[in-house]
């Protein structure tokens, strides 16, 4: 393998090529004395990661790994609405709901068919089903619709937060990176749509997520402090290194709530953080 | 008319012939040239007379941002300042909240971009009725679907992973004032067909061309912006 005629070959399409790998224009003889400390055999990892960092393309197992986590999560809301759309005299809204079961239930058949296409294969829902009770927290989801849209609400909320913490691994993925932020927004759709529904029956809730200083969590249901917590929670007022309580709004000139800061932008979750998060759920 | 599906088809496609080339980076360098040359301005939208150019690469699509979160914090400032008659309090209150929260997306971007940043653009809202709670709503829906599809659709342009991730903090946001807005226009109507691919459960995206066709008509001729990404 000529590893330098790649380079040459790329840099024919591509000038800035060596730009992209390393801010410095001498940085190709780093190069040099890399590629002779590396054996023959890890060349090809060696060539991935220049790549990846030059186009910032995550390999193929990287993305089917996204996709999978995703229809993790997809199989899990699609079971919660099934059951609670099959559920007699539960749900009295099936405007709301029933839409989004049926949104769940077309995340699953799309990722699927998507990593099926990739030449991968799709997780299957899990074989022993679900415990919306999660663990007994919520013995009477199925049987209160008030525990229901509360439940509902913290699974979107939790779905928005999953899909928008696997965005890095997309970057640059025409397809895959726009199809996971579509669904990343009718998620944040029928986040919005909970939370409306719950405050037209009286719940002191917002269709975004408003946080205090010291709690990320405004849904008045502390057993889910964690699905708005994490190491990046909802209320933190960073956002690409600007505090954004220090920007003017219309109050003031030098400063912006907390409320107003936490709710114009959403947090994302890690992996793990979503898979401890929904581990309660999975039998 | 072409279908979604069928749009996603294609993509999906497309994807796995990119992700074979990539996967295969380390042995096949034929591949290479192709995937290479597809990664940067594939479509160049041609500046339009006058129109201010928002700039090149991650720059150039947060003016964009900073574009359309002027145009919202424009409009719902105006919702705000003269309400519609017989506005609820409550519905009040939301459209106050979504004032606020675009008024911060904006003077984020400004803060953020500093002196890349493009000027400040007067809209042009001659075709709104603020006196009329259809009309705003109507708008309204229509300016955070535009949002939540500009966002989505330009999103893989985005080189830096920052800049990406930024875009998901926003988005996700303008995503809850659609769904939002849609309910108060029609309550249940959260996930309208026009937005949200019924067979697929994705929500449309557009690409900047397609963004900007509309947002300018919401600006003054002297204002008027243009991409080249």
């Amino acid at each position: 393998m000529n590893l330098f005629g790649i380079i040459e070959e790329i840099e024919k399409v591509d000038p800035e090529f060596k730009e992209k790998i390393s801010p410095r224009r001498d940085a190709i003889k780093n190069m040099t004395s890399f590629g002779s400390k590396v054996a023959i055999a890890a060349l090809p990892f060696a060539i991935g990661s220049i790549f990846k960092k030059a186009y910032g393309v995550a390999s193929t197992s990287d993305i089917v790994g996204v996709l999978n986590f995703a229809l993790t999560l997809e199989h899990l809301e699609a079971a919660f609405y099934n059951q609670g759309m099959g559920t007699s005299g539960l749900v009295t809204d099936a405007s709301y709901i029933s839409p989004i079961k049926d949104d769940e239930n077309n995340h699953v058949t799309f990722l699927t068919g998507v990593i099926t296409s990739l030449g991968a294969t799709p997780v299957a829902a899990n074989a022993n089903g679900y415990d919306f009770t999660a663990g007994g927290t919520f013995p009477t989801v199925f049987s209160d619709y008030g525990t229901f849209l509360a439940v509902a609400e913290t699974l979107e909320d939790t779905g928005v937060r999953a899909y928008k913490g696997q965005a890095g691994t997309l970057i640059g993925n025409q397809t895959v990176l726009t199809a996971a932020l579509s669904i990343h927004a009718v998620e944040a759709r029928h986040a919005s749509a909970i939370r409306y529904l719950r405050s037209t029956k009286g719940v002191a809730i917002k269709p975004w997520i408003v946080s205090t200083a010291t709690n990320s969590n405004d849904t008045g249901i502390s057993a889910v402090d964690a699905n708005y917590g994490g190491s990046t929670p909802e209320n933190s007022v960073s956002v690409g290194g600007v505090d954004v309580t220090t920007l003017p709004s219309i109050q003031s000139s030098s400063s912006t709530s907390i409320a107003v800061a936490s709710a114009a932008f959403d947090e994302p979750l890690t992996t793990n953080e979503v898979l401890a998060l929904v581990k309660p759920f999975i039998k | 008319m072409k279908t979604e599906t069928e749009l996603n088809k294609n993509n999906v496609n497309m994807a796995r012939r990119s992700f074979l080339r990539y996967a295969g980076a380390g042995v096949a360098g034929v591949g290479l040239m192709a995937a290479a040359s597809s990664c940067h301005k594939d479509h160049p939208v041609q500046p339009s007379t006058g129109a201010i150019p928002l700039g090149t690469g991650d720059t150039g699509i947060l003016n964009y941002a900073y574009a359309l979160e002027q145009l919202e914090a424009a409009f719902y400032t105006q919702v705000v300042l003269t309400p519609y008659s017989g506005i609820p309090s409550a519905e009040l209150s939301l459209l106050t909240d979504i004032r606020d929260h675009e008024v911060l997306h904006r003077e984020f971007f400004k803060a953020a971009l500093k002196t890349s940043a493009i000027q400040a653009l007067t809209p042009n809202f001659s075709k709104i009725d603020f006196t009329s709670r259809a009309s705003v709503l109507t708008y309204a829906k229509a300016f955070e679907d535009l949002g939540v599809t500009a966002y989505d659709g330009v999103a893989y342009k985005i080189q830096n992973v920052a800049y990406l991730a930024i875009a998901g903090s926003i988005v996700s946001v303008e995503a809850r004032h659609a769904a939002l807005i849609g309910n108060l226009l029609q309550s249940g109507n959260f996930v309208s067909s026009d937005q949200v691919t019924a067979s697929n459960g994705l929500n449309i995206s557009n690409d900047p061309k397609t963004v900007l066709a509309t947002a300018n008509t919401f600006l003054s001729a002297k204002t008027q912006v243009s991409a080249s990404f």
